[in-house]
């Protein structure tokens, strides 16, 4: 992405200081729509598409005030039917367009899923390299707001299973601002995972914050004794969990995988070769999980590196339930990780 | 179309396009003939769906389209690729899964593909290709051309959830698309009054607020009418119709298929009947746009182009492994 875009964002991401290098509060939710709106005033091929975007002003409230500036064409209102404007949003991209498709969670996702899998994620192979897609649909993930079970599930690992998609888990503000134009630039498919906790999610975001890369995972926190590894809305949860284990005097690095496919196994290689043990903390279910996909790749890679086994931190295996009380203990939670670190010290 | 079609006749006369219309049915047939023949020597695998009988659809609708408008097809879509002006080579070599295939070996009989041709598949999900034709005629109308998607399915899509979301989205948005429904009576195995409440399909078009018509698949100058008058209305921005062709398949759904779900009685009552091409070519005759000498020069053309591509196919390379992976993704250094 680089110069270009950087220049853009210094253009027209000014949320009231209009300097370039000073810090603005905002939050997850805000740098998501700043993204969207930058990305539509710089290319008139972008348009974003999806149930309640316009005049609701978008079901999380990411895309308020768009239909304004943007109007109905662009800001597009859809019925409630996933698998085909998921798919127009595919045909339109065939077609020249830079669409952003918006799902209201990833349970409704699944209702398109036929769309996304079977042609998305396959024409350009299918076609012999004659046709890309390049697609964003963005979608709301995760629990913790006591939606019970068919709004809560974590099914990333369902897409990054896919050859042929790209698989975003912007978990800070930074990445909420700055994923989006590199996926918009990309000739490919992305999907991209807004954990519905993070919407809220404050703080200080640079005025020229502008496109990331959607490849490579970041150090969130610097540890030599254990590797956390986790993405999206169990990021802050795994940072509170470092803060805690810190005062036990274990110091954990922090991995955020920010995309999901591809993994960047470099990053994760090289930080269990320095701290020898490695716990992944992932919202998905245990079984089959992204979690278990992390592990096998450590100890294919890196096994005589380790000093203890791998452990995982996941959701337990039970559709998402509604009372606050066990909702919490389905999830991973920071006891729940300085519980498994303190085990995975305890080993070896 | 080879050079001795234009040659016989001037250009825009009852002669000349029936000459066009035979040698186009005539291509798919005998294509679609020699492809079953080519399965038996194992030259072709996979599935494998034949148009025989259907011929008068796709060779009637592609005459109303322009090259700039889109196609989105079925997987039992050879004739509309072949109508659509994909070189036969390049089919012929996709159905042997070689380098020079139009998808490169990697789609087979059910996923051609031509960006040239705008060709957008071959989708084997049945009504997989509604919603993505309606994303077409989006990206059209938003770009403010005058374009038409066509998109072609069998009536067994009719029965999908994206049938009913594509057919609502699109007459809401007044979409540039027509929706052709090839009513070959069966889903597979499943007849239409075991599979559908309402047989006329193309009443449906009515819970949507579209104009729906239905027209004798068998009869290739009503259906060339019939596309004719839709995409008309179409490009001129009146929004979305629901054409429903009728036809019948005359051979079996797959190669796989045993035929146990209808009578052989009833396939036969069809074949009296007589398919597109037997009708039109004795409508020509009578009228005297064509006489038997006529049909035997096209079936030696249609026979010599067929040739050409199992000559190209069979010579032609296989995709080296080593390029397995290529295209699963598209080549782009972020910035």
């Amino acid at each position: 992405m680089g110069a270009r875009c950087r220049a853009d964002a210094r253009c027209v991401y000014a949320l009231g200081t209009g300097v370039n290098d000073s810090a603005i509060q905002t939050t997850y939710r805000e740098a998501l729509r700043s993204a969207l709106r930058e990305a539509m005033r710089a290319d008139p091929r972008v348009f974003l598409m999806g149930e309640d975007v316009g005049r609701y002003g978008g079901s999380y409230a990411v895309s308020l005030g768009l239909l304004e500036e943007f109007g109905p064409e662009r800001i597009r209102d859809t019925p409630l039917s996933e698998s085909a404007f998921t798919g127009a949003g595919i045909g339109a991209a065939l077609g020249g367009m830079r669409p952003i498709v918006e799902i209201m969670t990833v349970n409704f996702s699944l209702l398109a899923l036929d769309q996304i899998l079977n042609n998305a994620a396959t024409i350009r192979h299918m076609s012999g390299g004659q046709f890309s897609v390049p697609l964003v649909i963005r979608m709301a993930t995760g629990a913790g707001r006591q939606l019970a079970a068919q709004h809560s599930h974590s099914l990333e690992n369902w897409y990054a299973h896919i050859p042929g998609l790209r698989v975003v888990a912007p978990a800070t503000l930074a990445d909420a601002r700055g994923m989006l134009p590199t996926a918009l630039a990309c000739p490919d498919p992305v999907v991209m995972f807004e954990h519905a906790t993070l919407y809220n999610l404050e703080g200080a975001l640079p005025a020229d914050s502008g496109a990331v890369d959607i490849e490579r995972a970041a150090i969130r926190r610097s540890g030599k004794d254990v590797t956390l590894v986790t993405y999206g809305g169990s990021l802050p949860k795994t940072l509170a969990a470092a803060d805690a284990l810190a005062a036990d005097g274990i110091d954990c690095e922090v991995i955020d995988l920010r995309s999901l496919r591809p993994i960047d196994d470099a990053t994760i290689i090289a930080s269990v070769a320095r701290t020898r043990r490695i716990v992944v903390v992932d919202e998905g279910w245990r079984s089959g999980s992204l979690a278990g996909e992390i592990v096998t790749r450590v100890v294919e890679q890196a096994f005589y590196d380790l000093d203890a086994a791998p452990a995982r931190v996941c959701s337990e295996e039970v559709p998402i339930p509604y009372a606050k009380h066990l909702e919490e203990a389905a999830l991973p939670q920071p006891a729940k990780i300085v519980a498994a670190v303190h085990a995975v010290m305890n080993r070896g | 179309m080879s050079k001795d079609m234009g040659d016989a006749a001037p250009a825009g006369s009852d002669r000349a396009r029936a000459l066009q219309l035979v040698h186009g049915m005539l291509r798919i047939r005998r294509f679609e003939e020699k492809c079953a023949e080519l399965y038996g020597a194992l030259k072709i695998r996979g599935f494998l769906h034949l148009y025989v009988g259907e011929e008068a659809i796709a060779v009637g609708l592609m005459r109303v389209l322009t090259p700039e408008d889109a196609v989105v097809a079925t997987y039992r879509e050879h004739g509309h690729a072949l109508a659509r002006g994909i070189p036969m080579t390049a089919i012929m070599a996709e159905m042997y899964g070689k380098a020079s295939g139009c998808s490169h070996g990697r789609g087979g009989s059910m996923h051609l593909f031509d960006a040239t041709a705008r060709f957008y598949g071959g989708n084997a999900i049945v009504a997989g290709g509604l919603p993505l034709a309606t994303g077409l005629a989006l990206a059209d109308m938003l770009q403010q051309r005058a374009r038409v998607t066509a998109c072609v399915f069998g009536e067994g899509a009719v029965a999908e959830g994206e049938f009913h979301e594509s057919m609502n989205l699109a007459a809401l948005w007044k979409l540039p698309v027509l929706f052709l429904c090839e009513n070959n009576l069966y889903a597979m195995g499943t007849a239409l009054e075991r599979s559908e409440a309402q047989t006329e399909l193309h009443q449906k078009a009515a819970g949507y607020g579209m104009p729906g018509s239905v027209v004798d698949g068998m009869d290739v100058l009503a259906v060339e009418d019939a596309a004719r008058r839709a995409v008309t209305a179409i490009r001129s921005g009146s929004g979305p119709q629901l054409l429903e062709v009728r036809t019948y398949r005359f051979r079996a759904h797959s190669m796989f298929d045993p035929e146990r779900y209808r009578d052989k009685a009833e396939v036969e009552a069809w074949k009296k009947k007589g398919g597109p091409l037997t009708r039109f070519i004795a409508r020509a005759k009578h009228e005297r746009w064509l006489d038997e000498p006529d049909i035997e020069g096209l079936e030696r053309t249609v026979a010599e182009e067929i040739q050409a591509a199992i000559d190209f196919a069979e010579a032609s390379e296989w995709e080296p492994v080593a390029e397995l992976t290529r295209d699963v993704y598209t080549p782009w250094e972020p910035a």
